[in-house]
């Protein structure tokens, strides 16, 4: 099976807090650390263990500046075959359907049986595979927790809903599935095995040779703009206990007690 | 002119959905004079019953009725709805996991804008409508303008918008199933099997009164033995956000949110958890919450009672030893 896995390259917001600038024109940006989004990893791990099953190669792909090329090191480590980086100044503002877009274009390259995406990235929006699959004229299926294959022309995948529960479905290739989290355990990846990706040639590709006007994407091909960003009023916020630390679990203690909070 | 939205109804075994009513309070917020339409997909007596329970607050009502209906299925619905919609069309979805499967490639078949789990809506200005979303699971929210002039597919996020007390001025049932169909069902490449219910596990949190709840802020699985201890000397059970299942550190029963259990204790305790909106979506029944967490912007603050901002590797045990003294 040829698979195609798309990965952003995003803060990590488990070493970073995020925080927004003085103006509220952007996050702060100087010291984040970054990472492949966490939903990505769990993409890369499915295809690598469906590739290990049945054959064929796993290629990851993103859309980014060069710095983005980090995360196609860091997942050729864990197993990929092949990274393409995707990158050109009019990229640069691309809203969800430009950059499906841009990845479409990608797609129609090469000759892929399966695409990956995570379900979700930093933005919250959970789009780009949605939206490719519908550029591609291809089946989607989103938040897909379990897969099987069943022959060369169809897969069985279960869809995580809400309680948990999970809807089972029967799915033609080619396909687009966005994968959650927890469908597998993404192996882990040392210095080492990132080392040996180092020297790995990455194909990038720009606007010109995936054949796109530069009018489809970047910031005039966007139909959503951020106009600022904030952090909301807390409102009736939690009242912070305050204190040395003893004092803060005496109090909280009390509070507990109160509130029927120990048996 | 008056403006027409469209809203999708979410329903089930023939009652609509809490969301059914938020989608006309998102609709005013688009514009308070909106004609505003529902589209009830579904088949039988559980669609008409779920019609008739909202045709009082909406100006109308389309349903589409089929028996292939009877389980929801995303990709035939888009293809439904691009039949059926108007030009340039403006419609509100729940962002829910149905949502998700339907509403970008909705928005490419529709060639229309997407504005993805919209947590309010401002109004608009000629073609650009003003809407808050938030990013990095809350911890930070932006302002967002989308140019409609196209049509626009909305995401409203569950519980965001305030749905109203008083009922409309009541409209009609409209049958648009022939339009949709056109005499046939749409073919997809992918076929319901069955829904699969979530596993019960050992203990049922959704009956505890006292749920001590643990996130990724513990770190590693040996630090989860002074959950368990707090969780002993308070007399409640340990539950947990997903990252710790998705860890295996915990069973998937334990999980609370959108994805996992809907809990109501009457103390729910939240140690390292950020507090994104799919899990605070499975605390109803407004609990006494405490948060413990090292980061003062963390969002669960703004939805807790009482906040204490520390390490939980160093505070828990103090808490668990202090507890356990003083009986
Ligand atoms: C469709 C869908 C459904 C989902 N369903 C659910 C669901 O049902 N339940 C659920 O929980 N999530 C669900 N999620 C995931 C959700 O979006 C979040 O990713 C998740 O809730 C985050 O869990 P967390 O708060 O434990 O982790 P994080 O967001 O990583 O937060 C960890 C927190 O711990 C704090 N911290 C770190 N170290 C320490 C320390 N030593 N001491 C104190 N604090 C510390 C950090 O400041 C941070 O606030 C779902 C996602 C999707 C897309
Ligand atoms: N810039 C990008 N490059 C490659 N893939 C992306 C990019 N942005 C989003 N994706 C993919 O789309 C998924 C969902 O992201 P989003 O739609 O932005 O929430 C991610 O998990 C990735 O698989």
């Amino acid at each position: 099976m040829e698979i195609l896995v798309c990965i952003k390259r995003v803060p990590d917001t488990s070493e970073n807090e995020i925080i927004v600038n003085r103006n509220g024109t952007n996050i702060e940006l100087e010291d984040l650390v970054y990472s492949v989004n966490e939903w990505d990893n769990y993409a890369v791990e499915e295809a690598i263990q469906i590739r290990d099953r049945v054959g064929g190669s796993v290629t990851v792909v993103t859309v980014g500046d060069e710095e983005a090329e980090e995360v196609v090191r860091r997942e050729m480590a864990m197993g990929a075959d092949k990274g393409i980086l995707l990158s050109d100044e009019v990229f640069n503002g691309s809203d969800g359907k430009g950059v499906a877009g841009i990845i479409k274009a990608e797609v129609e390259k090469g000759k892929y049986d399966l695409i990956l995406t995570g379900a979700l990235a930093d933005d919250g929006a959970g789009q780009v595979g949605g939206m490719l699959a519908a550029m591609l004229d291809w089946p989607y299926a989103s938040l897909v927790i379990c897969l099987e294959e069943i022959d060369d022309k169809k897969i069985k995948i279960g869809r995580e809903i809400e309680g948990g529960n999970l809807e089972m479905l029967e799915i033609n290739l080619p396909c687009v599935l966005s994968i959650q989290t927890g469908i597998n355990e993404p192996r882990y990846v040392g210095i080492r095995g990132i080392r040996k990706t180092a020297s790995v040639e990455i194909p990038v590709h720009g606007a010109e040779e995936l054949g796109l006007s530069s009018e489809s994407v970047g910031e005039s091909g966007s139909n959503l703009k951020r106009l600022d960003y904030f952090v909301p009023d807390p409102g009736e916020g939690a009242e912070i206990l305050e204190g040395s630390a003893d004092e803060i679990v005496e109090k909280l203690v009390e509070l507990l007690k109160v509130r029927g909070g120990i048996k | 002119m008056v403006r027409q939205v469209f809203a999708y109804i979410v329903h089930k075994e023939g009652a609509a959905d809490d969301t059914a009513l938020e989608m006309v309070a998102a609709a005013k917020r688009i514009d308070p004079d909106a004609s505003i339409t529902a589209i009830v997909f579904g088949t039988g007596d559980d669609l008409n019953a779920a019609c008739n329970e909202i045709v009082s607050s909406y100006q109308e009502v389309w349903k589409i009725d089929n028996e292939a209906l009877s389980c929801p299925d995303a990709e035939a619905t888009r293809t439904l709805l691009v039949r059926i919609l108007p030009g340039k069309a403006i419609v509100i979805i729940p962002h829910d996991t149905f949502g998700m499967d339907l509403a970008p490639g909705l928005s490419i078949k529709l060639d229309a804008a997407y504005l993805p789990d919209a947590v309010d809506i401002e109004g608009v200005d000629e073609n650009r409508l003003k809407a808050v979303r938030q990013e990095y699971s809350g911890q930070i929210s932006t302002h967002v303008v989308c140019d409609i002039s196209g049509g626009a597919v909305i995401t409203a996020r569950p519980g965001s918008f305030k749905a109203e007390e008083t009922k409309g001025t009541g409209g009609q049932i409209v049958d648009k199933t022939a339009e949709a169909l056109k005499g046939e069902f749409p073919e997809t490449g992918r076929r319901f099997i069955e829904v699969v219910e979530a596993e019960v596990g050992d203990v049922d949190i959704t009956r505890s009164d006292i749920l001590v709840s643990v996130g990724r802020g513990i770190e590693d699985e040996d630090n989860m033995e002074i959950v368990h201890d707090l969780a002993r000397a308070m007399g409640g059970d340990v539950a947990c956000s997903r990252p710790v299942v998705d860890a295996k550190w915990l069973e998937k029963s334990r999980q609370v949110g959108t994805s996992g259990k809907t809990v109501k204790p009457k103390v729910y305790m939240a140690l390292g958890i950020s507090g994104s909106f799919q899990h605070q979506g499975g605390i109803k029944g407004a609990p006494f919450m405490i948060a413990i967490n090292k980061n003062p912007n963390a969002p669960i603050f703004q939805a807790a009672d009482v906040g204490v901002v520390a390490d939980i590797l160093d505070f828990v045990p103090e808490l668990t030893d202090k507890i356990n003294g003083s009986r």
